[in-house]
């Protein structure tokens, strides 16, 4: 689909549609145009949003006194407004679905399977499970959630979804990280900690089930600078490191015996890449709760919108992270007063367009 | 595909009449078992039909050996057929006898022929047989739903509540609530049936409008996204009125403590026919399994084959959903595990999904009604507690069946 165009050495390469060689000197690389114009109109959409996160509100301020306020002037309600409140939140929901879209793009690169998401594989489930005890047992059984809960959600939740992807991986390892093998786990721990969820649920009284649905909604009602900077500093962490990863994600794509012709360690490769987005999945649902449906449809939406055979990794993170904010400006303006939460109309504003993208395919794509 | 290989019979006889070699149909493909891609079973092709069966000790050709092989395994199957109808019939026996009241066993069977209003009487008809039967009927359902589901879209994630089935029936609950107030499972199962068929056929649509029709990954993603879309309406629902989030956090869990044989009356039509069609499709799905030019070379309908495959999905998924609530887990864990007895022809996959369906059911059932005694824990939360470890175990067992 996207060979590159292999020429006798010293012939003029031919020139193919959309794609420009770029050559200085001994090194040269191909610059593919679609995924590029893909990734400009999403960076420049989640720029636009941004600042309308920023502005936008119960109390609007002009897009000057926005910028005002960021380089230290405005007075002193713009400041709180956008300072204290609106921009710890945007960058919250920036983070988190940047984390989520890359997270997907990962784990659906690795596994080959479009439907795999750190959701279905238990993650995103095991951090919600594990937030879900800690809500509804710390009103009636104090004793030992209550100190867990002081601990605070965003711990407990970070801690339960890696736990869950250790297990998944441990349970999964036989001698080697077998793709298919790690989703069938990954199904199976996705079930267990869903069902132990639901059954925390009914067990609780109605207020704290109350309580937890919210949070396994996900909302960035009241994110302040706390929870910014541990999603933020993950992130600065793990996506380049992911994106150094990006090589062996395309070795990967084939069978196990090829990739290791290819040089690489196939199983370090695997467990490493899918820890990481396991590592980042959970990080988000610490910070938002569990948002579902981004990690799931933005790398398949980044994947349709700029025409590559996989996932790809920073169009997705940059998708993703434009679902959200567009996702959290639209729940705060359209429905103010009704607090929706971010995670449901990140689905109500993600789904048409993947639907829309199914119904005109571009490229048939095999996962 | 007019070689029906089930009856449809649920209690297991029927599907053993597909064991004989495949007849010559009009299918070019003679007698040629499609297995499906990669998995690594010998290749399991049958005998040609006017072959007779030789007696033991005759001509030792390759062929005969082969052969030979091929009757071991296909009486390995039947073994399992057998096991599985017998391990039915002793969950329905326990799932009868043992409740929260203590009844003995001789009790159990005079109120079984007998007509007389006693308490006991009462408590195995209006409570335990009724609940029986619609354990054995959604497992059946939806084991059998997730098998067809995994099948055509060829992904071993695909389940009735991945690909939005059971959110279309959760939303379809939960606007009941919300607008009229209804509560009660008998108030449901048209909204709840409704739901699931239309969200079945939105997802089917969607995913087949596109250029190349249908592909696997085109159903699983609509299936995703249609998913992701009911759900969202559902929690705002559920959001903004408490009364729906009681209700809801309750169906959502799923029981199959049916204490109305009404219930089961109005929804066993519609699911006795999704488990004919779908018992039905399995050979268009061996032949789907090749691949869709394969397929149409071999003579299928692909778009017939796939409709009446959707079709047995919303109906199967639509009445088990209607009767007991979302029972999550079935339809995922049960076609994996009856892909690891029966091997990946659909012709045996679907009756062993269909019948580890029932059981896994009745089972993680029966163990809720007696680890939490005199209360329950609901069949949904039970069987994950119970299947899952058995799953992940299986799943870690050498010879892996892949789709």
């Amino acid at each position: 689909m996207t060979e590159s165009v292999r020429t006798p050495v010293g012939a003029p390469a031919a020139r193919v549609r959309g794609r420009v060689p770029l050559r200085v000197g001994p090194v040269s690389t191909v610059l593919r145009l679609r995924p590029l114009v893909a990734l400009l109109g999403g960076l420049a959409g989640l720029l636009l949003v941004f600042a309308c996160d920023l502005a936008l509100g119960d109390y609007p301020i002009s897009p000057l006194g926005v910028l005002r306020t960021l380089f230290g002037g405005g007075d002193a309600g713009e400041r709180l407004v956008v300072l204290q409140l609106r921009l710890p939140r945007a960058l919250t929901g920036l983070l988190v679905g940047a984390a989520l879209g890359l997270s997907g793009a990962i784990t659906q690169a690795v596994v080959r399977n479009p439907l795999a998401s750190p959701d279905l594989l238990g993650v995103t489930t095991g951090a919600g499970a594990a937030a879900t005890a800690v809500i509804v047992t710390s009103g009636t059984l104090g004793g030992i959630s209550g100190v867990v809960a002081s601990l605070g959600l965003p711990l407990v939740a970070l801690v339960g979804g890696i736990v869950t992807a250790v297990l998944v991986g441990l349970l999964a390892y036989r001698g080697g990280v077998d793709s298919f093998r790690l989703v069938l786990v990954g199904i199976g721990m996705n079930a267990l900690t869903v069902n132990a969820t639901l059954w925390l649920l009914t067990v609780g009284e109605t207020q704290d089930a109350g309580r937890a649905m919210v949070w396994l909604t996900g909302s960035l009602n009241a994110r302040d600078w706390d929870n910014v900077v541990p999603v933020g500093l993950a992130l600065l962490v793990l996506v380049p490191l992911s994106l150094l990863g990006s090589h062996a994600l395309g070795a990967l794509q084939f069978d196990d015996d090829t990739v290791r012709e290819l040089g690489v360690p196939v199983n370090i490769a695997r467990g490493a890449l899918l820890l990481g987005a396991a590592v980042l999945a959970s990080l988000a649902t610490a910070a938002a709760g569990p948002i579902a449906f981004v990690a799931l449809a933005t790398p398949q939406i980044a994947l349709r919108t700029a025409g590559t055979p996989r996932p790809p990794l920073v169009v997705s993170m940059v998708f993703g992270a434009l679902l959200v904010v567009g996702a959290d400006l639209v729940s705060r303006t359209l429905f103010g007063s009704l607090q929706l939460p971010v995670g449901i109309v990140t689905a109500a504003l993600g789904a048409p367009y993947l639907i829309y993208l199914l119904v005109h395919r571009y490229r048939e794509v095999q996962t | 595909m007019s070689r029906s290989s089930a009856t449809g019979d649920p209690s297991g006889s029927g599907p053993a009449s597909s064991t004989s070699p495949a007849p010559h149909d009009e299918s070019p493909a003679g007698g040629r078992r499609p297995e499906t891609l990669p998995a690594p079973t010998e290749r399991d092709s049958a005998p040609p039909p006017e072959r007779v069966r030789r007696p033991d000790g005759t001509a030792r050709s390759e062929r005969a050996t082969r052969s030979d092989r091929l009757n071991s395994r296909r009486r390995g199957r039947l073994l399992g057929l057998g096991v599985l109808c017998c391990l039915l019939l002793l969950s329905c026996a326990l799932s009868i006898l043992i409740g929260a009241k203590l009844i003995p066993p001789g009790a159990v069977v005079d109120a079984l022929f007998a007509s007389s209003r006693t308490e006991n009487n009462v408590i195995i008809y209006e409570l335990r047989i009724p609940r029986t039967i619609a354990g054995v009927l959604a497992g059946s359902a939806l084991g059998l739903a997730g098998a067809l589901m995994q099948g055509y879209t060829r992904n071993p994630i695909a389940a009735p509540s991945v690909l939005g089935i059971t959110q279309g029936a959760g939303l379809a609950v939960v606007l009941a609530v919300f607008t009229m107030g209804i509560t009660g499972m008998l108030g449901f199962i048209w909204f709840s049936f409704a739901g699931a068929l239309i969200s079945a056929l939105a997802v089917f649509l969607i995913g087949s409008i596109g250029k190349g029709g249908a592909t696997p990954v085109a159903l699983a993603l609509a299936g995703a996204a249609i998913s992701a879309l009911l759900q969202a309406l559902t929690s705002a629902l559920v959001l903004l009125d408490r009364q729906s989030l009681d209700t809801y956090r309750f169906w959502k869990v799923g029981s199959i403590a049916v204490s109305d044989m009404g219930l089961i009356q109005r929804v066993l039509p519609f699911l006795l026919l999704g488990l004919v069609l779908g018992l039905a499709s399995a050979p268009g799905l061996n032949a789907l399994s090749l691949g869709d030019d394969m397929a149409a070379a071999l003579g299928h309908n692909v778009a017939r084959s796939r409709a009446i495959g959707i079709t047995a999905i919303a109906v199967l998924v639509g009445s088990a959903v209607a009767m007991c609530g979302p029972i999550s887990f079935v339809g995922l864990i049960v076609p994996h595990i009856a892909r690891y007895f029966a091997g990946p022809d659909h012709r045996w996959l679907l009756p062993f999904a269909a019948l580890g369906g029932s059981c896994l059911v009745l089972l993680a059932d029966l163990v809720g009604r007696i680890m939490a005694r005199p209360s329950e824990i609901q069949v949904g939360v039970m069987l994950a507690m119970i299947g899952a470890p058995f799953f992940i175990a299986l799943v870690r067992r050498r010879r892996l069946m892949r789709l």
